[in-house]
C-alpha cells in the first residue's frame, strides 16, 4: 500500500478507520520527500520533528473524538509565502532567509485546526514573482514528469510535491495563475477561489488585490474538501467576504446536463500549442457528451489583461515589498554607511533579479507623472475586463479553455525574455483581475509526455459550478501519476 | 507614448525603491523597462473614457473593528526577528542628518 | 525695506485621536510603556499582516468635520503613501489622498483685527509613525513602534491666515473644538497636536501666491509664533536681495530660533500614492452622520450660556472656565461634588491659574482631582480652615494631589476658635507691640490690622480671624 499515491480523502478515510495511523501517514510523506528532494527540490524547509510531533497530537485528538474533518491526519505542504509560527518562512528569497514568524497564516491555522499536519514549506518563485520557480533564491524546483523541465510557478514547489507524492496535497497562492499554471505543468489539480474567499492574513503579499490562497491536490474532490476547510470569513482580513455557502463538496456530482459552457475563441488563437489545443477541445467534447451545452464565444480584451495585470501587480508589489529593509526582520547587509545605504544594500543584496525588476517597474508606474497613464489606465482596463466576464457569465455557467498556451518549458529557457514569459500567463491573469474562481485540472499529455491543463473559470462565488464540471470531466479519465510518484 | 528609460530615471527609481544596481544591472533594467513599458502602452489602444478605475472587485464597504484593546505586550514577538536590537528597540544607523 | 509684504499662511495640523486602540489593530494607544510593548504584527509591518479599520476613528474624524462645518465625504477611501523611514515599519503610511473623509469647512476666529473665517480644505485619517531615539554615544538610533499606528487626523487649512496672531487664534479655536468633542487631548508638548506651517510672502495686495515653505518641529504656540516671524523675515530678505524662495520643508530649531532645510538626495518627495488594496471603502450614510451629530457634546458657546443660567456665574467667569476644556471639566466635576459653583470658579480662576503660571504649566497638565478641589472649597467655605491655610494646602493639592482633609487633620491645621488659646495669643501680641497698641488707641484704626496679622502669625495662620479681631478690640 503506497500511502503517497492516495488522495487526501482516501488517506483521511483510512486514518479515520484506524487502518493507518497519523504518524504512519506523516512519516510516509517525510520519507518520500527526503528520498526525492535531492532531485526535485520542491521544498525550502522540511519540518520532520515538528510534523512528527504534530502527528502525535492529531492522533490523540482523533482518538478522543475531537476532530471529524476528512483531512485530519493527512500530511500537507504549504507554500513558503504563508507564515507558519516557529517555522522558517522565506518566500524563497534571501531577504527572508532567516525569518521565523511568530504567527500562523489563517488558512494554515484552519487546516491545523482540522487536524492537517504540515510537513514543510514549498519552494516558489521569489515572492511569487515568476512562472517557473526558477527565481527562487534556494534553487529551482524540477518537474516530476521530466527533470529537465520547470514545474511552472510560482507555486511550483507545491505542485511538484503533490505530483511527486512528497505530500498528499498542498496549499499554493495565485496572483496571476500561480496555482493553476504549475498545476497544469505538473499534472495536478489546483483551484484559485473567488477573491476574498480564503483569508489572506499571514500570506506574504505580492499583489494584494489579486492574491488568493488555494488548494493543490490530485483531484477536484480533494480540492473541494480542502477549500471547504480553509475558506472562511476572517475579521483580520478586511477584504475577506462572508459567504452564504461553504459546502463545496456538495458540488461533487457527475452531472453537467444542461450546463452552459462557453469556449472563448480568443483563447485558441496564435501562440497556443497544437497538442494543448486538441486536448482541451477534447475535454470540452467529453463534457458535451455528458450533456453540457458547449458554445464558442468572443470574450474580448484578452491581450490587454497582461499589461494591466503587470502594472497593477508590480505597483502593489513595489509597496508591499518596501517593508523588507533590514530593520525589523530578515537580511541586513553586513557593511553599509548610514541609513539609506543600509536600505539600498540590504534590498539590493537580498532581492533577486525578477523581484527587483518588478519593484522598479511598480515604482515607476506609480511615480509622479505616470500614475494616470499607467496605473489608472490599468484599473480602468480591469473594470472593462470585469465587464467582459460579467457579460459572458450572463450566458454561461462555466468558461472552458487551456490553462497555459504550452506545456512546461525546459529549465533556463524562460527567464531571458520577460515579456515572452509574461505572455505565458495570458489565460490565467484575467481571472485574477476579475476576482473569479478557476480550476486547472489535467486533461492529457503532449507529444513529449508532459501534462496539459484544462482551465474552468466560474463567475464570482460560483466555485460549485466549476467543481461540478471538473468532477464530471474527471470521471471520464484516470489520474495519471508522474514517474516520480512511482519511486 | 514611447518611453526611453534614461540613466537618470533608473537612478531616480533606485532612490524611490531603495535599490542600488550594478552598471550591468542598470543596463539590463533600462532595456527591460523600456520594453515592458512599450508593451504596456498597448493599453492606449483601449478607449477607457468614462470608465471608473476599479481598485476593489467587490462593492464591499465599512469593515470595522470595535475600539477594544485585546492585544497584550507584543515586544518579545515584535523583536524576535530583529537583525539588531538595543534597549527593547530596533537598532538602525543614526537617522539624524541622513 | 521699500516694499510692503503680506504673509500668507496655511496650516497642516495633525491630531492624535483619543481612541483606546490603534487605527488598524487592537493594540493600546496608551502613552508610556516600555519600547515596543504596545505592538503586534500589524503595527510593526510584519509580513502577511493586514489592517482592519477602527470604527471610532471614523466617528471622531466625522465629529471634527461636522464641528468645523466640513462636508462629509460619503464614499471615502484610504491610500498608501510610500516612503522609506525606520519609524514607518511598512515603509508606507496608510493615509487618504484622493477621497479624504471631510472637505470644504471652516471656522471663525477672532483677533484684534476682528473676526474672520479660516477655511478648512480637508481632514483626512492616517496612522502615526513610531519613535526614534538617538543614541548619545554611538551613531545609531533605536526604533520604538508603540506610537506606530496611533490614529491621526490631519486638518489642512486653506492659506487664509496672514499673521502669527491669526494662526494662534485658529489653533486655539481648533484645539478647543476638538477637546470639547473629546476627540483628542490636543497636547502640543506631548505631540498629540502638531502643526506644520506653510508660509509664503507676497507684495501686499498681490493676487499671486509666493513660493511657500513648510516648517516642521513646532512644539508650542510660542515656537509657532517665533517660527512664523523668523520665516517671514527670511523670505523677505531673500526677495529683497533678489533671490528666490525655494519650495522646501524646513525644520525649526526653537532654541536657536532658526530653521534649516530638510533636504537629502535620498529623499525624492514622490510618494507614489495609490488606493490601499487591503482596506475597503468607507461609505457614510445620512443616518450615520445624523447619529454622530446627535452625540456631539455641548460646545463652548452653549456651555458658556449654561454656566450663567444654571450656576449664576458672571459672564467673565463662564468665559474663562469654558475657554479651556480642562477648566470646564474640573469646574463641573467639583461643583457637582460640593455644590458651590461660584466658590469653585474662584478657586480655579485665581489660585489655579496663578499656580499654573508660577509653574509654567498649561491647564491640560493639571494633576489634581476635582474631589480634592471640592474638599478645599468646602473646608475653606465652612471655616474649617482659614483662607491662608486653605491656600497653602491647595498648593500641595495642586502639586501632589494630596487629600486636603487628611492633610489638615494630620498637621493640625484646623482653625483655632478656642477662646482661651486665642485670648492668650492676643494678650501676648499686645504686650509685645506697645507702639501699635498706642497708635490704635490714638485713633489709628489701621494699626489693628497689624495686630491681627501678628496674632495670625503667632497662631501659624490657623486662628479664627473674626474672633481675633473681636478679642483685640475687647482687650484694647
Amino acid at each position: 500500500m503506497n500511502l503517497m499515491k492516495m488522495t487526501a480523502i482516501e488517506l483521511g478515510r483510512k486514518i479515520k478507520k484506524r487502518e493507518v495511523s497519523v504518524t504512519e501517514a506523516v512519516t510516509a510523506a517525510l520519507d518520500a520527500a527526503e528520498r526525492k528532494e535531492p532531485q526535485l527540490n520542491s521544498f525550502v524547509t522540511i519540518d520532520r520533528d515538528g510534523a512528527r510531533k504534530q502527528a502525535g497530537i492529531v492522533q490523540k485528538r482523533l482518538d478522543e473524538g475531537e476532530i471529524d474533518n476528512p483531512l485530519a491526519g493527512v500530511p500537507v505542504a504549504v507554500k513558503d509565502n504563508m507564515c507558519t509560527k516557529g517555522l522558517l518562512t522565506t518566500c524563497s528569497s534571501k531577504i527572508l532567509y532567516n525569518f521565523i514568524p511568530t504567527y500562523t497564516a489563517q488558512a494554515v491555522l484552519s487546516l491545523e485546526q482540522a487536524g492537517a499536519v504540515v510537513i514543510g514549506k514549498t519552494n516558489m518563485d521569489e515572492f511569487a514573482m515568476g512562472s517557473t520557480t526558477e527565481t527562487s533564491a534556494f534553487g529551482e524546483t524540477k518537474n516530476p514528469w521530466n527533470l529537465s523541465h520547470v514545474p511552472g510557478g510560482s507555486s511550483g514547489g507545491s505542485c511538484a510535491a503533490v505530483a511527486a507524492g512528497e505530500c498528499t496535497y498542498a496549499l499554493g497562492s495565485d496572483t496571476g495563475g500561480s496555482i493553476r499554471q504549475p498545476s497544469s505543468f505538473c499534472g495536478v489539480t489546483g483551484l484559485k477561489p473567488t477573491y476574498g474567499t480564503v483569508s489572506r492574513y499571514g500570506l506574504i503579499a505580492y499583489g494584494s488585490s489579486l492574491d488568493q490562497i488555494g488548494p493543490v491536490a490530485k483531484d477536484i474532490a480533494d480540492c473541494a474538501a480542502i477549500l471547504e476547510t480553509i475558506a472562511s470569513y476572517d475579521k483580520k482580513d478586511s477584504t475577506s467576504i462572508r459567504r452564504d455557502d461553504y459546502k463545496f463538496t456538495e458540488a461533487l456530482i457527475d452531472d453537467v446536463k444542461g450546463m452552459k459552457i462557453g469556449i472563448p475563441g480568443d483563447y485558441f488563437g496564435e501562440g497556443l500549442d497544437e497538442d494543448v489545443k486538441n486536448a482541451v477541445l477534447k475535454a470540452a467534447e467529453r463534457l458535451k457528451e455528458k450533456g453540457a451545452i458547449v458554445e464558442e464565444f468572443d470574450l474580448s480584451l484578452v491581450p490587454y489583461a497582461i499589461p494591466a495585470y503587470y502594472i497593477i501587480a508590480c505597483a502593489e508589489a513595489s509597496s508591499n515589498l518596501a517593508r523588507f529593509d533590514g530593520v525589523k526582520y530578515g537580511y541586513r547587509a553586513k557593511e553599509y554607511e548610514g541609513l539609506h545605504n543600509m536600505y539600498k544594500k540590504s534590498r539590493s543584496e537580498g532581492f533577486g533579479a525578477e523581484a527587483k525588476r518588478r519593484i522598479m517597474l511598480g515604482s515607476f508606474v506609480l511615480s509622479s507623472g505616470y500614475y494616470d497613464a499607467y496605473y489608472l489606465k490599468a484599473l480602468r482596463t480591469k473594470a472593462l475586463i470585469k465587464q467582459a466576464f460579467d457579460r459572458a457569465f450572463e450566458k454561461y455557467d462555466v468558461i472552458l479553455g487551456p490553462t497555459a498556451p504550452a506545456t512546461a518549458p525546459k529549465l533556463g529557457e524562460s527567464l531571458s525574455d520577460p515579456i515572452q514569459m509574461y505572455l505565458g500567463d495570458i489565460y490565467t491573469i484575467s481571472v485574477n483581475l476579475a476576482g473569479l474562481p478557476a480550476v486547472s485540472l489535467p486533461c492529457g499529455k503532449d507529444r513529449a509526455g508532459l501534462p496539459i491543463g484544462l482551465q474552468l473559470i466560474g463567475d464570482c462565488f460560483q466555485e460549485k459550478k466549476i467543481i461540478r464540471a471538473a468532477y464530471a470531466f474527471e470521471q471520464t479519465r484516470n489520474y495519471a501519476y508522474s514517474p516520480f510518484a512511482e519511486v | 507614448m514611447a518611453n526611453i528609460i534614461s540613466d537618470e530615471t533608473i537612478e531616480y527609481i533606485g532612490i524611490l525603491a531603495k535599490l542600488e544596481l550594478s552598471e550591468e544591472e542598470k543596463e539590463r533594467a533600462k532595456k527591460d523597462m523600456s520594453e515592458m513599458l512599450a508593451y504596456m502602452d498597448q493599453l492606449n489602444e483601449l478607449d477607457t473614457d468614462g470608465v471608473e478605475p476599479m481598485s476593489h472587485i467587490f462593492p464591499v464597504s465599512n469593515v470595522f473593528r470595535e475600539d477594544v484593546v485585546t492585544n497584550t505586550d507584543g515586544s518579545k514577538d515584535t523583536l524576535f526577528n530583529a537583525p539588531e536590537k538595543k534597549d527593547g528597540g530596533f537598532l538602525v544607523p543614526k537617522t539624524i542628518g541622513s | 525695506m521699500s516694499k510692503i509684504y503680506e504673509t500668507v499662511i496655511g496650516l497642516e495640523v495633525h491630531v492624535e485621536l483619543a481612541t483606546k486602540t490603534k487605527i488598524f489593530c487592537s493594540c493600546s494607544t496608551a502613552f508610556g510603556g516600555a519600547p515596543n510593548t504596545h505592538t503586534c504584527p500589524v503595527c510593526t509591518g510584519m509580513p502577511g499582516s493586514l489592517p482592519v479599520l477602527n470604527r471610532q476613528v471614523v466617528e471622531y474624524a466625522m465629529a471634527v468635520g461636522i464641528a468645523t462645518n466640513c462636508k462629509i465625504t460619503r464614499y471615502c477611501k484610504f491610500d498608501r503613501k510610500n516612503y522609506f523611514y525606520p519609524d514607518n515599519p511598512q515603509n508606507y503610511q496608510i493615509s487618504q489622498l484622493y477621497l479624504p473623509i471631510c472637505r470644504d469647512g471652516g471656522i471663525e476666529i477672532e483677533t484684534a483685527a476682528g473676526k474672520k473665517t479660516v477655511g478648512i480644505h480637508e481632514i483626512h485619517m492616517e496612522e502615526d509613525a513610531g519613535k526614534l531615539v538617538h543614541d548619545e554615544w554611538e551613531d545609531v538610533s533605536i526604533v520604538d513602534y508603540n506610537r506606530s499606528g496611533v490614529p491621526l487626523i490631519e486638518i489642512v487649512s486653506e492659506p487664509d491666515m496672514r499673521s502669527a496672531e491669526e494662526v494662534i487664534a485658529y489653533l486655539e479655536k481648533l484645539r478647543l473644538i476638538i477637546q470639547y468633542l473629546g476627540a483628542s487631548d490636543c497636547k502640543l508638548n506631548e505631540g498629540s497636536m502638531r502643526a506644520d506651517v506653510n508660509l509664503s510672502v507676497r507684495e501686499a495686495g498681490a493676487a499671486y501666491f509666493g513660493t511657500r515653505t513648510e516648517m516642521k518641529n513646532l512644539n508650542s504656540f510660542k515656537a509657532i509664533a517665533r517660527a512664523i516671524e523668523g520665516e517671514r523675515a527670511r523670505q523677505i530678505e531673500l526677495l529683497e536681495e533678489g533671490k528666490q524662495v525655494i519650495q522646501e520643508t524646513r525644520r525649526w530649531d526653537d532654541n536657536k530660533e532658526t530653521s534649516h532645510a530638510m533636504r537629502s538626495k535620498e529623499d525624492a518627495k514622490d510618494y507614489r500614492y495609490f488606493p490601499e488594496p487591503d482596506l475597503v471603502p468607507v461609505v457614510i450614510s445620512d443616518e450615520w452622520i445624523a447619529q454622530v451629530r446627535s452625540r456631539q457634546p455641548e460646545m463652548r458657546e452653549e456651555k458658556m450660556a449654561r454656566y450663567q443660567t444654571q450656576y449664576g456665574l458672571p459672564a467673565y467667569d463662564a468665559g474663562i472656565l469654558t475657554g479651556d476644556k480642562t477648566f470646564a471639566d474640573l469646574f463641573e466635576a467639583a461643583t457637582e461634588i460640593c455644590g458651590k459653583p461660584k466658590k469653585v470658579s474662584n478657586w480655579i480662576m485665581v489660585e489655579t491659574i496663578r499656580l499654573l503660571k508660577e509653574n509654567g504649566m498649561d491647564p491640560d497638565q493639571i494633576q489634581f482631582s476635582p474631589e480634592n478641589l471640592a474638599k478645599i472649597v468646602r473646608l475653606a467655605d465652612e471655616g474649617t480652615v482659614t483662607n491662608t491655610v486653605a491656600k497653602e494646602v491647595f498648593e500641595l493639592v495642586f502639586l501632589k494631589d494630596i487629600d486636603p482633609e487628611a492633610y489638615i487633620k494630620e498637621h493640625g491645621l484646623s482653625t483655632v476658635s478656642d477662646e482661651g488659646a486665642l485670648r492668650a495669643a492676643v494678650e501676648q501680641v499686645i504686650r509685645e507691640n506697645p507702639q501699635s497698641v498706642e497708635d490704635y488707641r490714638n485713633g489709628k484704626e489701621k494699626a489693628i490690622g497689624f495686630l491681627v496679622g501678628q496674632t495670625m502669625k503667632a497662631m501659624k495662620g490657623k486662628a479664627n480671624p473674626g474672633m481675633v479681631n473681636q478679642l483685640l478690640r475687647e482687650l484694647l
